[in-house]
């Protein structure tokens, strides 16, 4: 059957005979690189015409359609514009904070890449705290944020940056509590193992309630985290025109929007692999007819297909929902979701200590 | 430490929202006072689209200067030109025919449904909801449809004409209009189950930008904007003009005068507006749908005031007339302009995300205020 890991195997073997060993290991790393920053910008590409599309859906329109067949390269032509446009520096601002801060953004979306596993035996860095790690780094993005908003020597700029400080501190505490429920479950920080533990069923069936919770309130708390709609605040056009990035142009906007629509990837990626089986196939107890058809799926499928299934609910939820005000977003994260995932937690524990779970 | 309102102290946060802002929908300055985020003084600055249409009128005849005043409240052009036909009518005492009466009256509810539709959702828009302002538009092209097939344009019609209108209806119209009664039916229950039923947007509206009744009249509301703090104003009700008399329909009132309250009364008023639409398509009269008129209009020494009721509330027209074949004067009381006022009232304390939410219910059409 075909997979990512036959093909990396198959370079490894390779470049171990052709190179002496560390040669080998410093090769691979490139390639790594480079694979990283591919998928970054094929990510952006296919996640922006996918959110253009879906809205367009929704509202009743068609979207895109000119450039390329169903109007799909048109995210390509968008970003030949934003590469040719002039990226302005506002004189009054502070200039090297001010464009060091795209490329924190875009570091912090690279480095939550490396241990997330897109098929069995397919992840850049196989490493033990991997969840740890996930959450560890996501927190460096409000800095970007924080640097842009407070560089740009903007009004506007800096009430999105520092609502988007808020926001993110606060709803980081939900997101970290229901990626430990499954934690918890698991009895491990490193993916792998947690995709493992999912082999005779997902985490949201086996979990009961308290692992659907979890899960819905850590479909909330990365929402928030990510500063999509309802929770866009920090970008609230209406009020703040384009908050933090409102003095931000051509490549270095371009920057923080790759790295939005790469942060929705990799949070809807964690949230398939803590949740969903990452590149579990779906399997049905005793039915071992349709397991083994199943099995035919390759993971990597399995994998994108939950994950774009979450970015779709992502982007559903941005284009049906207004605006939260700032007291109610605040409100929403420390009196209703950050006392559930508590209790919410307790209740995993001694599930998971009676032995509950399938 | 609780600061005064309505003060501006050394290191509070002056913004400038506006001109040029999407928030306003047009070129309305805001200087708004904040302490953090919560606002403690909103300045309108205004005259960035004054085109001193007033003026413009006095050097035009009474045939001409009403064409002009679509371009005040754009969304509400048909009764723009509604006041000043009655107006130059009441002048020169022309009678106007029963069949132009039943057709401006169509018009004019169609103006303030199509109205009301773009409110709802440039306000949802506002709101950070997008989805709305798309299924608004499909509802709103029906009507614009509708006029272009009447009156020959979309957006200002410049249809009505002392005497009557301009001229006489499509051969569909009734047909169309029925058609657009039915799909409205049919897609009004979305418009609750997408907006007004959502518990976030309830919660950005409920309680937010309190106006009192007091408030209401003593900054001159009108329109929605009172009727949403319980004021009656309803100028369809109080003075009749045309065949309002005649048709059956109520007068939306909502007492609890926050944002949520003003946006039930547009929503209800839609509603009453296709009742009466129905009421009059299937009863259209024969005859003139214009009277007789000399080709030069002479208003006698005096002055006349008409007001009608558009869809942001009270449009009252004033000419000064010295006998001449123009105005001497003419002053438009516009609605947008004394809704505006009370802003600054209705927004201190709350939180700048309220802002727009207030901004929205006050309906406000820049070229309205300015003029």
């Amino acid at each position: 059957m075909w997979s990512f890991s036959k093909i990396a195997n198959l370079i490894h073997e390779w470049l171990n005979q052709t190179f002496n060993p560390t040669l080998a290991t410093i090769i691979e790393m490139v390639i790594v690189g480079i694979a990283v920053i591919g998928l970054f910008a094929v990510l952006g590409l296919v996640l922006v015409i996918m959110e253009r599309k879906v809205s367009a859906w929704i509202q009743i329109r068609l979207g895109p359609n000119r450039v390329g067949p169903k109007g799909m390269l048109q995210s390509l032509a968008d970003t030949l514009k934003l590469l040719v446009k002039e990226a302005m520096t506002p004189s009054g601002s502070d200039k090297f904070l001010f464009n060091l801060a795209p490329y924190i953004a875009m570091m912090v979306a690279m480095l939550l890449m490396a241990p997330i596993a897109f098929a069995s035996n397919f992840q850049m860095w196989d490493l033990n705290i991997g969840v740890l790690y996930v959450s560890a780094v996501s927190s460096i993005s409000v800095i970007s944020i924080l640097i842009a908003g407070w560089a740009s020597n903007n009004k506007y700029s800096l009430m999105g940056a520092m609502r988007s400080g808020a926001q993110i501190v606060s709803y980081e505490l939900s997101a970290g509590l229901s990626i430990l429920a499954v934690v918890v479950l698991t009895g491990s920080l490193n993916i792998n193992d947690i995709i493992q533990s999912q082999a005779n069923g997902w985490w949201i069936f086996k979990g009961h309630i308290p692992a659907i919770i979890a899960f819905i309130v850590f479909i909330t708390a990365v929402t928030a985290e990510t500063n999509r709609a309802p929770f866009d605040l920090a970008e609230a056009e209406s009020e703040l025109t384009a908050g933090f990035h409102t003095e931000y142009s051509g490549m270095k906007f371009a920057l923080f929007f790759l790295a939005e629509y790469v942060n929705v990837f990799i949070v809807c990626a964690i949230g398939a692999t803590l949740f969903l089986g990452g590149w579990m196939p779906f399997h049905v107890g005793n039915w071992q007819g349709f397991n083994h058809v199943m099995d035919y799926i390759p993971g990597s499928v399995w994998f994108f297909g939950k994950t774009f299934f979450l970015i779709f609910v992502i982007m559903w939820f941005r284009w049906t929902f207004p605006r939260l005000r700032i007291d109610q977003l605040l409100n929403l994260e420390w009196k209703y979701l950050l006392p559930i995932s508590m209790f919410n937690i307790l209740l995993v524990t001694a599930m998971a200590i009676l032995g509950w779970h399938f | 430490m609780v600061e005064e309102l309505g003060t501006t102290t050394e290191g509070d946060l002056i913004i400038n929202v506006g001109p040029q802002h999407p928030a306003t929908h047009g070129v309305l300055h805001l200087v708004i006072t904040l302490n953090g985020e919560t606002i403690k003084k909103v300045e309108p600055h205004l005259g960035y689209i004054h085109r001193s249409i007033e003026k413009m009128c006095e050097s035009l005849t009474y045939r001409q200067f009403i064409y002009v005043t679509s371009r005040m409240d754009y969304l509400s052009a048909h009764i723009n030109n509604h006041a000043c036909a009655l107006c130059v009518e009441k002048g020169m005492q022309i009678e106007v025919p029963e069949r132009a009466q039943v057709i401006r009256v169509l018009m004019d509810e169609l103006t303030r449904i199509a109205s009301h539709e773009l409110w709802w959702g440039a306000m949802a828009m506002d709101l950070g909801a997008f989805t709305p302002f798309f299924h608004a538009f499909r509802e709103r092209e029906t009507i614009n449809d509708i006029m272009e097939e009447t009156c020959g344009a979309r957006l200002t019609m410049n249809y009505m004409v002392p005497g009557g209108v301009m001229a006489d209806l499509h051969p569909d119209f009734q047909k169309r209009v029925k058609a657009f009664i039915s799909l409205y039916r049919s897609k009004i229950k979305e418009y609750d189950e997408m907006l007004t039923g959502n518990i976030i947007f309830q919660n950005r509206m409920k309680g937010v930008g309190y106006l009192s009744p007091e408030d209401a009249i003593s900054y001159g509301c009108s329109g929605p904007a009172a009727r949403g703090s319980g004021v009656s104003c309803d100028i369809r009700k109080l003075y009749p003009y045309e065949v309002y008399n005649k048709v059956q329909f109520e007068e939306v009132l909502e007492t609890a005068g926050d944002s949520f309250a003003r946006y039930m009364v547009r929503i209800r008023e839609m509603n009453q507006s296709v009742s009466i639409i129905e009421q009059l398509i299937d009863n259209i009269p024969e005859g003139d749908y214009q009277a007789k008129t000399k080709a030069v209009l002479k208003l006698p020494k005096g002055e006349f005031y008409t007001r009608v009721e558009t869809a942001r509330g009270e449009l009252g027209v004033y000419i000064v007339s010295e006998g001449a074949t123009t105005p001497y004067r003419i002053k438009f009381r516009s609605p947008g302009f004394s809704n505006l006022s009370a802003l600054d009232h209705m927004a201190r304390g709350s939180k700048l995300g309220d802002l727009v939410a207030m901004m929205g219910t006050l309906d406000l059409v820049i070229p309205d205020i300015d003029r």
